[in-house]
C-alpha cells in the first residue's frame, strides 16, 4: 500500500473516531467558544475587542490546538495503537500524513466556527473582497499548524507525565502561525485600516512554514515515536 | 558500556574507585580554570575600572561588558547542540548527545543572563525593561524552545531514546528559529517606530577592548564548564547504567544476611 492511501485510511480512521465520540463538537468547539466569551470579560472594552479581534481567534484556535492534538494521540495511546501500526510496519510519514489531516479537517472547522463568533461577538463584518484571502490564510495556517501539532503530539501526547510538555513545546513553533495569520485576518478584515494586499505576503510566510513542517515533521515523526 | 572521552577516564577512575581524586577535574581543565578565573579578573578591572562612562548612558554602558558577551556564548551554544544533534544521528555516539544537552543547558543559563542584564540595561538607557522589536522577541522565543528541549531530555527512557529524542528536537530548533526570526522582524517592521541599537558604532577603543577581554572570559567559562558538565553527565548515565547491578547485589547482600529471610517470604 502506499503512503498517500495509508494516510488516507489514518485519516478517515481518526475521522470516524471523532465522529462517533463526539468529542469534537461536544467539548472542543465549545471550549473554544467559551475561550472567545472569557475574552471579552477580559478586555473589557468593544473598541479593544474589535480592533484585536483577529488576534483573538487565533489564540482561541491555538489553545484549542493544545486540546485536539491531545486527544487525537489519547486515542492512539489507549490501547497501544499506534505502537502496534508501527510494529506493524506502517510507514511513519503514512501516519503522520494521516493523523495530521485529519488534525487539518478538524481545525478548518474550528476557525470557520471561530470567524463566525467574531462575526456575532465582536462586531466584525466580512468584506466580500477579503474572503479569498480569509479562505486561503485559513487553508495554509491550517496546515502548519496540523504539522507541527502532530510532530509535537507523536512526543508529548498521551503519556501521562508527558501532555505539559505539548504546550511548551508547540507554542513558542507555532509564533510565526500566530503572527502571519492574524495579520492576514486583519488584512481581510480591513481592521485598523489594512487593505487585502497587506495580507497576501503573510500567506506567503504561512505557506513556507507549511512546507518546512510538513517535510521537517514527516521525517521526524518515524524516530519521534520509535519508543 | 558508554563510550567515554578519553579525558574523561581520569575521572571515572575516580568513581571507580583508585586512588585519584573524585571529580571531574584534570589537569587540562585546571589550566583552563585559572585561565578564566585571570581573564575575569581582567573583565572586572577594566570593565568596572579602566573603561571611560559612555557619552550618552553614563554608567549603564558596563553591563554591556557581560550582556553582549553572553549572548555570544548563548548562540554559539545553541549552534554546538544544533552540530552535535547531527553529529548524534550520523555517529550514535553518546558523548555527542551529551555535549547536545550540556551545551543546551548553558545555552540557557547564558541567554537567562543576557535577558535579565539586557532588561536591566534597557531600564536605565530606554526606560522600559521589555521592548517588543525583533530581536528581543526572537530571543524570547530561543529562549523558550530551549527550556522546552531542556525538559524533552528529562523524559527518561534509556540513553539512546534519550538521545534520538534530543537530537531530532535540537534540528528541529534549527528550523524553527529561522522561520521564527524572519516572521517576528516582518512584523516589526510593520511598526516603524525608534530603533535602538545598544552597539554603539563609535566606540572608545577601550571600551571595545573591555568588550573584547569580556568575549574571551566568557568563552573561557564556557569551555571550562562545557567540559565539566560532559563529564559529570557521563558519570551519571554510568551510575544509570549501574543502577540494575548495584540494586541486585544490595538484594543479594540482604539475602545473605538474613539467611531465614527468603523462605518467610514465600
Amino acid at each position: 500500500m502506499g503512503v498517500t492511501r495509508i494516510a488516507w485510511l489514518v485519516a478517515r480512521k481518526d475521522l470516524r473516531v471523532e465522529w462517533a465520540s463526539k468529542v469534537f463538537t461536544n467539548q472542543v468547539l465549545p471550549f473554544a467558544a467559551v475561550t472567545m466569551v472569557i475574552f471579552a470579560f477580559a478586555l473589557d472594552a468593544d473598541v479593544v475587542l474589535e480592533r484585536v479581534a483577529p488576534g483573538l481567534v487565533w489564540l482561541a484556535t491555538l489553545f484549542s490546538l493544545l486540546v485536539l492534538v491531545q486527544r487525537s494521540f489519547a486515542i492512539e495511546n489507549e490501547d497501544g495503537a499506534l505502537d502496534a501500526t508501527r510494529v506493524a510496519g506502517v510507514d511513519p510519514r503514512a501516519i503522520f500524513a494521516g493523523k495530521a489531516l485529519a488534525l487539518a479537517v478538524e481545525l478548518v472547522i474550528l476557525e470557520a466556527m471561530l470567524l463566525l463568533a467574531a462575526v456575532v461577538l465582536y462586531g466584525q463584518d466580512v468584506p466580500i473582497e477579503g474572503v479569498p484571502l480569509l479562505a486561503v490564510t485559513s487553508i495554509t495556517a491550517t496546515c502548519g499548524l496540523a504539522a507541527v501539532g502532530t510532530l509535537y503530539g507523536g512526543l508529548a501526547a498521551g503519556f501521562t507525565g508527558r501532555e505539559t510538555l505539548l504546550p511548551l513545546l508547540t507554542l513558542p513553533a507555532v509564533a510565526p502561525v500566530l503572527i502571519g495569520a492574524t495579520r492576514a485576518v486583519e488584512a481581510a478584515l480591513g481592521t485598523a485600516g489594512a487593505v487585502v494586499s497587506d495580507g497576501w505576503p503573510w500567506v506567503g510566510l504561512l505557506t513556507v512554514f507549511a512546507v518546512a513542517f510538513g517535510v521537517g515533521g514527516a521525517l521526524a515523526f518515524g524516530p519521534l515515536i520509535d519508543e | 558500556m558508554t563510550t567515554l572521552h578519553p579525558a574523561a577516564s581520569r575521572a571515572t577512575d575516580a568513581v571507580a574507585g583508585s586512588p585519584r581524586r573524585a571529580g571531574t577535574g584534570t589537569t587540562a581543565t585546571r589550566i583552563l580554570g585559572i585561565a578564566t578565573i585571570v581573564s575575569m579578573c581582567w573583565l572586572v578591572a577594566f570593565g568596572l575600572g579602566f573603561s571611560p562612562a559612555d557619552r550618552d548612558q553614563e554608567e549603564a554602558v558596563r553591563l554591556l561588558y557581560v550582556h553582549v558577551p553572553t549572548i555570544w556564548l548563548a548562540y554559539l551554544a545553541f549552534v554546538v547542540t544544533a552540530v552535535s544533534s547531527a553529529m548524534y544521528l550520523w555517529r550514535r555516539s553518546l558523548g555527542w548527545d551529551r555535549l547536545a544537552g550540556a551545551s543546551a543547558e548553558l545555552g540557557v543559563v547564558f541567554m537567562a543572563v543576557t535577558l535579565v542584564v539586557g532588561a536591566l540595561w534597557g531600564r536605565l538607557t530606554w526606560g522600559v525593561f521589555w521592548q517588543w522589536d525583533a530581536r528581543l522577541t526572537t530571543t524570547a522565543l530561543l529562549f523558550v524552545t530551549y527550556i522546552g528541549y531542556l525538559a524533552v531530555r528529562n523524559l527518561g527512557g534509556s540513553h539512546a531514546q534519550r538521545a534520538t529524542r534530543s537530537a531530532v528536537l535540537g534540528l528541529l530548533a534549527v528550523l524553527e528559529i529561522p522561520l521564527v526570526h524572519f516572521s517576528v522582524q516582518l512584523w516589526r517592521s510593520l511598526h516603524q517606530g525608534r530603533t535602538f541599537e545598544p552597539n554603539d558604532t563609535n566606540m572608545d577603543g577601550l571600551m571595545l577592548f573591555s568588550l573584547f577581554v569580556g568575549v574571551i572570559a566568557f568563552t573561557l567559562l564556557y569551555t571550562w564548564l562545557i567540559i565539566h558538565r560532559t563529564r559529570a553527565m557521563a558519570m551519571e548515565d554510568m551510575i544509570d547504567d549501574r543502577g540494575l547491578d548495584d540494586a541486585l547485589a544490595a538484594r543479594r547482600a540482604e539475602a545473605a544476611a538474613v539467611p531465614g529471610a527468603d523462605e518467610e517470604a514465600h
